[in-house]
């Protein structure tokens, strides 16, 4: 058991709750990026020292930075407001029953299997070196794939945003 | 396995995992609801990276790679999409939207 490990665990965990219960949009965006930043100390705790380093300059350094430039885009005052009622009846039991049941499935999953010992690692595991053979050599067409959903997400937004200023 | 056993790492995945997911299914602002399916990607990335330790390749981070491209691409056109929902019916609650029509 390593402290460090456990704290991050930990951290993930109460910043998760948060983002889920925190009531000001705002407070959600930087309980998810606490919940990277621990979650990025638990990859580099796993030896994949260059995701855990991705994790913290691309997820909670650029992903985040856009979610909290469109909270204060649309206002953090009036987004806070979400109705007090669901239109359908019963929604938060039953959705709160529904994680908990997908829950009790994954831990009885989890729980049931034994694993071996870990492999033994070759030299240089994790580091940008071994990813970028994995990613080069043996992967290229995830790296061909990834490109390509990134053209098409960024021609995506142009269009979505582009066609509605169009019209006036 | 590095700090706690390996059945610490899964169990941790799934709790992240159920978490996210009850923000999806219980909260009504779409930007929450965005935010918790960020959650539900990094226990995702957490397990495969889990795995990619305890089996020593480097599969797992290519795949967990995969998913921070694949979560940045989902995360602009989401935002995008919430935008445009706010320009055209000021909406704080996906209720509001449910008929799906401009």
């Amino acid at each position: 058991m390593n402290w460090v490990v456990l704290v991050a665990a930990a951290l993930a965990l109460v910043s998760a709750v948060t983002v889920v219960r925190a009531r000001i949009p705002v407070h959600s965006v930087l309980a998810l990026v606490l919940n990277l930043i621990s979650l990025a100390a638990l990859f580099i705790a796993l030896d994949a020292e260059f995701m855990g380093l991705v994790q913290v300059i691309v997820y909670a350094g650029a992903v985040m930075v856009m979610f909290l430039f469109v909270v204060s885009l649309l206002g953090a005052r009036r987004e806070a407001i979400e109705r007090e009622m669901s239109l359908l009846p019963g929604q938060e039991g039953l959705g709160a029953l529904a994680a908990l049941l997908l829950l009790a499935a994954l831990l009885l999953a989890v729980l049931r299997q034994a694993y071996p010992a870990p492999a033994a690692l070759f030299a240089g595991f994790g580091t940008v070196r071994a990813f970028g053979a994995a990613l080069f050599y043996e992967h290229v067409l995830v790296l061909q794939f990834a490109a390509l959903l990134l053209m098409v997400a960024v021609v995506g937004v142009v269009v979505l945003i582009a066609r509605r200023d169009q019209g006036r | 396995m590095p700090g706690m056993p390996i059945h610490g790492y899964l169990v941790l995945s799934a709790i992240l995992f159920v978490i996210g997911l009850a923000g999806v299914l219980v909260r009504r602002s779409p930007l929450v609801m965005l935010m918790s399916i960020e959650l539900m990607w990094g226990a995702a990335a957490l397990l495969f990276l889990t795995f990619a330790r305890q089996w020593g390749t480097m599969a797992g981070h290519v795949f967990s790679f995969l998913i921070i491209v694949v979560g940045a691409a989902e995360a602009a056109i989401g935002l995008a999409l919430i935008v445009l929902i706010f320009r055209t019916r000021d909406a704080a609650d996906v209720d509001d939207v449910r008929a799906l029509r401009g």
